[in-house]
C-alpha cells in the first residue's frame, strides 16, 4: 500500500479540523480503553477494534444529515460514537452490564440505537449489507430523501449476498451508499490472497453502480468523496460505492496475534499514514490551535473515556429475569 | 390408426382442469407443435400442443368443460383417409386400458379437487348465524394479504413473481392491479439478497410479507431469517424488531423429487424469535395470515401446495381473524388423540373417518401453530383419551411430534396408557419414483395403524 499524499485543503474551518480531531480521538481513546479492559477480563468474547481506521466513520458522518441510517459490521465501536451514541452506554454493552444499549444482552457485536438511527453491529460477514439496502428501501418506499450507509469491510466484499444487494440496489435505485473499509486483511487474509481483483470500487460496474477509491486515513478526502456520494443517492441516481483504503492497527480482534504481518509494515502506517496525526497537523500549521489547546482536548477526551469505563463497571450485570425478555414484542 | 389426445396434466399437482377453447375444428388438419387448445388449471391458462400430426377426426370434450380428469380422452386425430366414427368406435372399446394404467390403485390421487369432506367445527371466535362462503386456501391467502395492505400502507409483497406473473402459485392474483408496483415487487432469484433486504425495510419501520416460491428457496437466506430477524429483538434489548411474514409454500407438493419436497416445519419451530403457523383449512389461513401480517415479530407462515387448490368454509366477516397459539379440535372423540398441523391434517381426519366406523373414537386436534405451541389442549384431551398419535410430513428426527411426546411425559405421564406413537415422512430425502414417493410420506393407513397400537384393539 502506498504512502499517499495527504487533502491540505486551506478552506476547512478550524471548527472542523477541531470536530474531526475531537472524534477520531475519541474512537482512538475509547477503544485503547476497551482493550485494556478486555485485558482485564471485563469485557469478553469477540472484541473488534476500530484503531487506524478512524477517518472513515468521523469523515462520513460529517456528510450525513438527520434521518440518515447506518449499518455495519462488527468492528462497530467507532460507527456508535461517531452518530452520536453515549460512550458510556456503548462501554457497559461491552462489559455485559444493565446500562448498556443491548441491556447486556448484545455485547460488542450486537448493539443497536434507533434514536441515532445505527442499527447494528451485525456479526455475520455480509449480512447487513443487504439490511442497509433495506433501510434504504425503507426510506424510498416512506418517500423522503434520506440515505442509508452499509459499512462492510475487504472480505464481506466477496460474500455472494453483497452482489444479489448490488443488483437489487442498481435495479430499484436505492439510496445506499455501500461504504468498503478496505483494512488490507479478511481476519488474517491479506486482499491479495482472498480477492481475484483487488480494485474493490470496479465491483460495481457490472451492476451500473458508480464507484471511487479514497484514502480513508484522510478524513478531509473522505467527506469530500462522501458529500458527492451522499449528493448522488439524495438526487434519486441510486446506489454509490466508496472503497475507503485504510489500516487497522490492532489484530482482527482482541484474540487475534497478527502473525500474517510484519511489526514494520504496522509501523510505518502508523509512521506515515495515521490520520489523527494528520488532522493535528493541519490544525498546528494552520494556527487554528496550540499544542497546549489540543492537550486540553486530549485531557477532556480522557476523561469522558474513563467516566464511561467507570460506569461500565458499577453499571450492575442485567437482572436474571432479562433472560427471558425481548424475545418476542408485544402482539 | 387413430390417435387419442388425453387430458394433460400442467403441473405437478395438477389433477383436473377446464378445458377452455378449442383452437381448431373437426376435419382440420394438425401438425406436430400447434396449438390446438387452452386449458385451465386453478393456477393459470395455459395452452396445449400437439404433438402429433394427423386431421382432428372427432371432439370428444367440448370447449367450457369444467373438471376434467388428467389422462380423460379429449380428442381423437386421424390419419388420412381415415374414418372419424370407425376411429372414435374402435378407442372407445380399447379405451379402459390407458385410462387404467395412469390412475393405477397404487398411487391413488389425492382427492385435490374435491371440496374436503370434513365439516368444520363452528369456531368459537365466529359468531353464530355468520354466513359461510366457500373459498379455496389460495383466495383465502390472496384475501388476507389484500385486507391488510388495505388496512396498513407500511404492508408490502415481495418475492419472485408475485406482481407481473400473478404468484408462481397464483396466490396474488390481483394484487398488482390493486396496489401497484410499489407494494407488490416482483425480485430477481436471489433469496438471500432479497430477504436481507426485507429484514432492513422492516428494521426501518415497513411490515414486509416475503413470498418464497417454496420453503426449500428459503434456505438460502436463513441467515437472514435467523440472525438477523427472529435474534435482533432480543440482542437490541427490545429496542429494535422486524415486524414481518415469511410465507409460501412448504412440504411435498407431487413428484417433484428431494430438493422441492421437504418440511420444514421442526427447523424453524426451534428458533426463540420467530412465530410459527402452518394453516390447514381455508379459514385459519385467512384469519392466522391477517394475525401474522399484524403480529410485531417475525412470521414464518408455511402453506402446502396440495392444499391451495382445496376449498373450505370461509366466515364472511369483515375482519376475521385467528389467536396463534390456540389449537382448534376439528372434532371430538374419546378413545384417542390425534394431533397434527397442516397437510398432516387431511390424514388424521381421514383416519377419524375410519376408525369410527370400526367403533374407535378420535378426537383431531389441530396446532395451527406451532410457535406459540397451544400444548394444554393437546395435555387436556389426553388426560381424557389417555393415548396420543401424532401426525406430520416432515422427518422424524428433531420432529414436532417428537416434542409433543416429551411434552406428554413430563406433564401428563400417570394419564398414558400407552406409549405416544409419532407418524412422520420416512428418513429418507424424497424420491421421485411414484410408488417410492408415496411409502416416504405420511399415510393415512400408518395413522390407522399407530392408533390400533395404542388403543390395543
Amino acid at each position: 500500500m502506498a504512502a499517499k499524499k495527504k487533502t491540505n485543503k486551506p478552506n476547512t474551518s478550524k471548527k472542523d479540523l477541531l470536530h474531526y480531531y475531537r472524534e477520531m480521538l475519541l474512537i482512538r481513546r475509547f477503544e485503547e480503553k476497551a482493550g485494556q479492559l478486555y485485558g482485564m477480563g471485563l469485557i469478553g468474547g469477540f472484541c473488534h477494534l476500530y484503531i487506524g481506521q478512524e477517518a472513515i466513520i468521523v469523515g462520513l458522518e460529517s456528510a450525513t444529515k438527520q434521518g440518515d441510517k447506518r449499518v455495519t459490521s462488527y468492528r462497530d465501536h467507532g460507527h456508535m460514537l461517531a452518530c452520536g451514541m453515549d460512550p458510556k452506554g456503548v462501554m457497559a454493552e461491552l462489559t455485559g452490564r444493565e446500562g448498556g444499549y443491548s441491556k447486556g444482552k448484545g455485547g460488542s457485536m450486537h448493539m443497536f440505537s434507533k434514536e441515532a438511527n445505527f442499527y447494528g453491529g451485525h456479526g455475520i460477514v455480509g449480512a447487513q449489507v443487504p439490511i442497509g439496502a433495506g433501510l434504504a428501501f425503507a426510506d424510498k418506499y416512506k418517500g423522503n430523501d434520506n440515505v442509508s450507509f452499509a459499512y462492510f469491510g475487504d472480505g464481506a466484499a466477496n460474500q455472494g449476498q453483497v452482489y444479489e444487494t448490488f443488483n437489487m440496489a442498481s435495479l430499484w435505485k436505492l439510496p445506499v451508499i455501500f461504504v468498503i473499509e478496505n483494512n488490507q486483511y479478511a481476519m488474517g487474509t491479506s486482499l491479495q490472497r482472498g480477492s481475484s481483483t483487488p480494485e474493490l470500487y470496479t465491483r460495481g460496474a457490472a451492476f451500473g453502480i458508480p464507484g471511487e477509491s479514497v484514502d480513508g486515513m484522510d478524513v478531509l478526502a473522505v467527506k469530500a468523496a462522501g458529500e458527492k456520494a451522499v449528493a448522488h443517492c439524495r438526487s434519486g441516481e441510486g446506489p454509490y460505492i466508496l472503497e475507503m483504503v485504510t489500516y487497522r492497527y490492532r489484530g482482527h480482534s482482541m484474540s487475534d496475534p497478527a502473525k500474517y504481518r510484519s511489526r514494520e509494515e504496522v509501523q510505518k502506517v502508523r509512521e506515515e499514514r495515521d490520520a489523527i496525526e494528520h488532522v493535528r497537523e493541519l490544525i498546528l500549521q494552520g494556527k487554528h490551535a496550540s499544542e497546549d489547546d489540543l492537550k486540553s482536548i486530549d485531557k477532556e477526551i480522557k476523561t469522558v473515556v474513563n467516566e464511561a469505563a467507570e460506569f461500565s463497571r458499577e453499571s450492575p450485570e442485567p437482572a436474571l429475569s432479562e433472560l427471558w425478555t425481548d424475545i418476542y414484542a408485544e402482539a | 390408426m387413430a390417435i387419442e389426445i388425453l387430458m394433460p396434466a400442467l403441473s405437478p399437482t395438477m389433477e383436473e382442469g377446464t378445458l377452455a377453447k378449442w383452437l381448431v375444428k373437426e376435419g382440420d388438419v394438425i401438425e406436430s407443435g400447434m396449438i390446438i387448445a387452452e386449458i385451465e388449471t386453478d393456477k393459470a391458462t395455459m395452452e396445449f400442443e400437439a404433438v402429433d400430426e394427423g386431421i382432428m377426426g372427432k371432439i370428444l370434450i367440448s370447449e367450457g368443460t369444467e373438471d376434467v380428469t388428467v389422462n380423460t380422452p379429449i380428442a381423437v386425430l386421424l390419419e388420412e383417409g381415415e374414418d372419424a366414427s370407425a376411429a372414435v368406435v374402435s378407442i372407445a372399446a380399447a379405451a379402459p386400458a390407458p385410462a387404467v394404467e395412469v390412475a393405477a390403485p397404487t398411487a391413488p390421487p389425492v382427492p385435490a379437487a374435491a371440496p374436503v369432506a370434513a365439516t368444520m367445527p363452528q369456531d368459537s371466535e365466529i359468531p353464530e348465524g355468520t354466513e359461510m362462503k366457500s373459498t379455496t386456501v389460495r383466495e383465502a391467502l390472496r384475501d388476507a394479504m389484500a385486507e391488510e395492505m388495505r388496512r396498513d400502507e407500511m404492508v408490502y409483497l415481495m418475492g419472485e413473481e408475485v406482481a407481473q406473473y400473478q404468484g408462481a402459485y397464483k396466490i396474488s392474483q390481483g394484487m398488482l392491479e390493486e396496489f401497484g408496483e410499489r407494494r407488490v415487487i416482483d425480485t430477481p432469484i436471489t433469496e438471500h439478497g432479497f430477504t436481507g433486504i426485507a429484514v432492513g425495510s422492516a428494521f426501518g419501520g415497513l411490515k414486509p410479507i416475503v413470498e418464497f416460491m417454496t420453503f426449500n428457496f428459503a434456505v438460502q437466506a436463513l441467515d437472514q431469517i435467523i440472525n438477523s430477524a427472529a435474534k435482533t429483538l432480543y440482542m437490541s434489548g427490545g429496542q429494535m424488531g422486524s415486524q414481518m411474514v415469511f410465507r409460501g409454500a412448504n412440504g411435498a407438493a407431487a413428484r417433484v423429487g428431494a430438493q422441492h419436497s421437504q418440511d420444514y416445519a421442526a427447523w424453524y419451530a426451534q428458533i426463540p424469535g420467530l412465530k410459527v403457523v402452518m394453516p390447514y383449512s381455508a379459514a385459519d389461513a385467512k384469519g392466522l395470515l391477517k394475525t401474522a401480517i399484524r403480529d410485531p415479530n417475525p412470521v414464518i407462515f408455511l402453506e402446502n401446495e396440495i392444499l391451495y387448490g382445496q376449498s373450505f368454509d370461509v366466515p364472511v366477516l369483515e375482519d376475521y381473524t385467528v389467536p396463534f397459539g390456540v389449537a382448534k379440535i376439528w372434532r371430538e372423540g374419546t378413545d384417542v388423540t390425534i394431533v397434527s398441523f397442516g397437510i398432516g391434517m387431511k390424514y388424521a381426519l381421514e383416519a377419524a373417518d375410519r376408525l369410527a366406523e370400526g367403533g374407535i373414537s378420535a378426537e383431531v386436534i389441530d396446532l395451527r401453530t406451532l410457535r406459540p405451541m397451544d400444548t394444554a389442549t393437546v395435555i387436556k384431551s389426553v388426560m381424557k383419551t389417555n393415548r396420543c398419535v401424532t401426525v406430520e410430513e416432515g422427518w422424524p428426527v428433531g420432529s414436532i411430534g417428537g416434542h409433543i411426546a416429551s411434552t406428554l411425559m413430563q406433564e401428563a405421564f400417570d394419564y398414558l396408557d400407552a406409549p405416544v406413537i409419532t407418524c412422520t415422512g420416512k428418513d429418507v430425502p424424497m424420491p421421485y419414483a411414484a410408488n417410492l414417493e408415496k411409502l416416504a410420506l405420511v399415510t393415512t393407513d400408518e395413522v390407522i395403524e399407530a392408533v390400533h397400537k395404542v388403543t390395543y384393539r
